[in-house]
């Protein structure tokens, strides 16, 4: 009998097409999503050395990164001269290519990795690639998701294959079930706090335990979405009978005797008995509380009840980082997180800008007003996300609440359009990084899950979501 | 890609930890189309103020340093957005080796495209280097990559690991897609069991 294998291990094998006998593999790519930031150079390559796309069916281009993200956004007369330009390259490469593509004005388009899963593109036990880092989002189907460079994209794009070698497995366990207002961003903040930035470096994780099998898929995107902001190269969730249910009749899942053939082979991809993992995490769920981060990295999280640290708690090359972080946060020692008041709240992103997280928002939100002076935004992940709002009439608890009801994209998950923070602004935010100036020069980033983001836009402070009511 | 040279030169100091792609290249410079000139802007938000004036403090605004060849940096260096801007960024600005404890992985790997050589020794290795750098001109640090190793200004010598088939790569200039190319048949032949077998893939 063979060893026993990973779910990651089952899925390196599958996709080996060749070996080095340095152990350097050309691993087969079957999903290959594209987005306008990162690609450009590659096309831009391939056209300087007369290649073409080897697989342009497994190649799918979407626009999110620098869309603007307001209604009329098509006006080319509005839109700002970078977009245009980089909507015009991706545009023309698409068709020169010939390759899958979703443009601004398709209501299909949103987020690259919300785009994926939505159209049926990413299926369990698939390898995905994407130019972009939070690829790790599509593990959530037990495929092996991971972010590559543009010179990767390039290589996939020529040869259908990416050049790697095995990471190590490492296994995050989350037993139990969440208590009340904890959420699947809490979990994989949680997890952050407790590995580092740098924990899972040179590792592909799987979540498991039964916190994750009780998350929906759309939690279990949230919680591999931010494996890349632990270090790791992916992370991946077994499939499950949620897994084919949210897979089945999706445009480009497979169909009748397929689906069958499909099914059978998926039911293989669980991690074996006795599988060994080179480093093992696990954590209570009923200890997770809703999180928040304080400082400038992802690992600066702590429950909403705590206090803000100093750099003395911290040791070596960290003590410096929180001296900067705090400066940068404008923040002192000993304060209450849930003191600290916001000027901002944006939510969505590809961490948070799924259906369950904007109906999670609007529970909170129903009858209320945001805060007199504070700036709420909701920009959903796709458009189909947006038109699904709309007839639940989310749309409308947003608006009436006081919030702008934006056009699919990235949006101020990163802020390349307009849509940014000022220099000092305050903002709880449902995207996955807190770096400095990501949200816009000297704009300050708290990272929350959905529900606290909308307690957050209530209260103008960042809120204990178990104490709102 | 050109060839990787031995490098003998000033290494700047960088020991702030988790140094992410947004410090190295901002985003309002990834909208450019092209490959190079992102090194006027590397660094930007650390290295110049909004009106575009030089912040004095900054290492790499230090006369010493301005020529720097190799960066010297705290832990997880390059992590964050995959963005390939970032290594792009660092070799048009002129730096040709980072040395450090641990790197983000798609970091490190984009570094080896775009002739980049990240170097990982332990700390106490990184730590005298970093003395050394803090010394400006009066310290060059020496990279041996066929020999693999770092020297310091007083001639102490650090054995480093870098995979083999890297190594080759960088050292003689090698494009990866050229490479796999030549492998073209064992793909061929890989897709068509693969397509037998997972007909909806
Ligand atoms: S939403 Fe944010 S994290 Fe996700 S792909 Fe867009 S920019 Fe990246």
């Amino acid at each position: 009998m063979s060893a026993p294998k990973t779910i990651y291990d089952k899925i390196w094998d599958a996709h080996v097409a060749h070996e080095a006998e340095d152990g350097t593999c050309l691993l087969y790519i079957d999903r290959h999503l594209v987005h306008e930031v990162t690609s450009p150079q590659a096309f831009e390559g391939l056209r300087m050395s007369g290649r073409t796309v080897r697989a342009p069916e497994k190649t799918i281009a979407v626009p999110d990164h620098n869309v603007p993200t307001t209604l009329g956004r098509e006006d080319p007369e509005t839109m700002p001269e970078d977009s245009r330009v980089q909507m015009a390259a991706l545009d023309q490469n698409a068709k020169e290519f010939g390759i899958h593509y979703y443009p601004m004005n398709d209501v299909r388009q949103g987020i690259v990795h919300i785009v994926g899963p939505e159209q049926g593109w990413t299926l369990p036990g698939m390898t995905v690639v994407c130019g972009d880092s939070h690829t790790a989002t599509h593990g959530a189907f037990g495929s092996l998701a991971h972010g590559i460079g543009t010179s990767e994209v390039e290589h996939v794009l020529a040869t259908q294959t990416l050049i790697q070698k095995k990471s190590k497995n490492m296994k995050v366990e989350i037993t139990g079930s969440l208590k009340p207002g904890v959420t699947a961003k809490d979990i994989t903040m949680s997890v952050i706090g407790e590995t580092g930035t740098a924990g899972g470096t040179g590792y592909v994780i799987e979540y498991c335990g039964q916190a994750i099998r009780e998350l929906s898929m759309e939690g279990r995107m949230t919680v591999c979405n931010m494996a890349i902001e632990g270090g790791a190269r992916a992370g991946l969730i077994a499939p499950d009978e949620k897994t084919y249910v949210y897979c089945k009749g999706r445009p480009h899942a497979p169909k009748g005797a397929n689906w069958e053939l499909a099914l059978i082979a998926w039911k293989d991809l669980f991690t074996d008995e006795g599988a060994h993992f080179d480093k093992v995490i696990t954590l209570k769920g009923e200890d997770i509380a809703p999180s928040v981060t304080w400082g400038t990295s992802p690992e600066d999280v702590l429950p909403i009840d705590a206090l803000v640290p100093s750099p003395e708690d911290f040791e070596g090359g960290k003590i410096d980082a929180v001296r900067r972080s705090l400066d940068y946060m404008g923040l002192t020692p000993g304060t209450k997180l849930s003191d600290i008041e916001i000027d901002t709240v944006f939510i969505g992103s590809c961490t948070n800008g799924r259906i369950e997280d904007l109906r999670a928002a609007a529970g909170v939100l129903k009858g209320k007003k945001v805060k007199d002076g504070l700036r709420a935004m909701i920009v959903p992940g796709s458009g189909l996300v947006r038109a699904q709002a709309e007839e639940e009439g989310l749309a409308d608890i947003f608006k009436d609440a006081g919030f702008e009801w934006r056009m699919a994209g990235c949006s101020m998950c990163l802020a390349m359009n307009p849509d940014q923070l000022a220099e000092g602004e305050r903002c709880a935010s449902t995207s996955n990084r807190n770096f400095e100036g990501r949200q816009g020069y000297k704009g300050r980033t708290h990272l929350v899950s959905p529900v606290m983001a909308a307690a957050a836009a209530i209260t103008g402070k960042l809120t204990d979501i178990r104490e709102f009511g | 890609m050109e060839k990787f040279e031995n490098v003998s030169g000033v290494a700047a100091p960088m020991p702030l930890v988790n140094i992410d792609t947004d410090m190295i290249i901002p985003k309002q410079f990834l909208k450019t189309i092209k490959r190079s000139g992102l090194g006027a802007n590397l660094f930007d938000e650390m290295r110049f103020t909004r009106d575009g004036a030089e912040i004095e403090d900054f290492v790499l605004n230090k006369p010493a340093y301005r020529k720097a060849e190799i960066i010297v940096a705290g832990e997880n260096f390059g992590c964050g957005s995959s963005r390939e801007h970032a290594p792009w960024a660092l070799r048009d600005f002129g730096i040709k080796v980072v040395i450090s404890t641990s790197y983000a992985d798609i970091f490190y790997n984009n570094c080896f495209k775009n002739g980049i050589l990240p170097v990982v020794l332990p700390k106490e290795a990184v730590d005298i280097l970093m003395e050394d750098a803090e010394r400006g001109e009066n310290a060059r640090i020496t990279i041996d990559l066929d020999g693999q190793t770092v020297s310091a200004t007083d001639g102490t010598e650090f054995k480093f690991e870098v995979d083999e088939f890297k190594k080759h790569c960088l050292m003689n200039g090698l494009d990866d897609i050229g490479l796999t190319m030549q492998k073209v048949k064992a793909i061929d032949s890989f897709e068509a069991e693969y397509a037998a077998k997972t007909p909806w893939a």
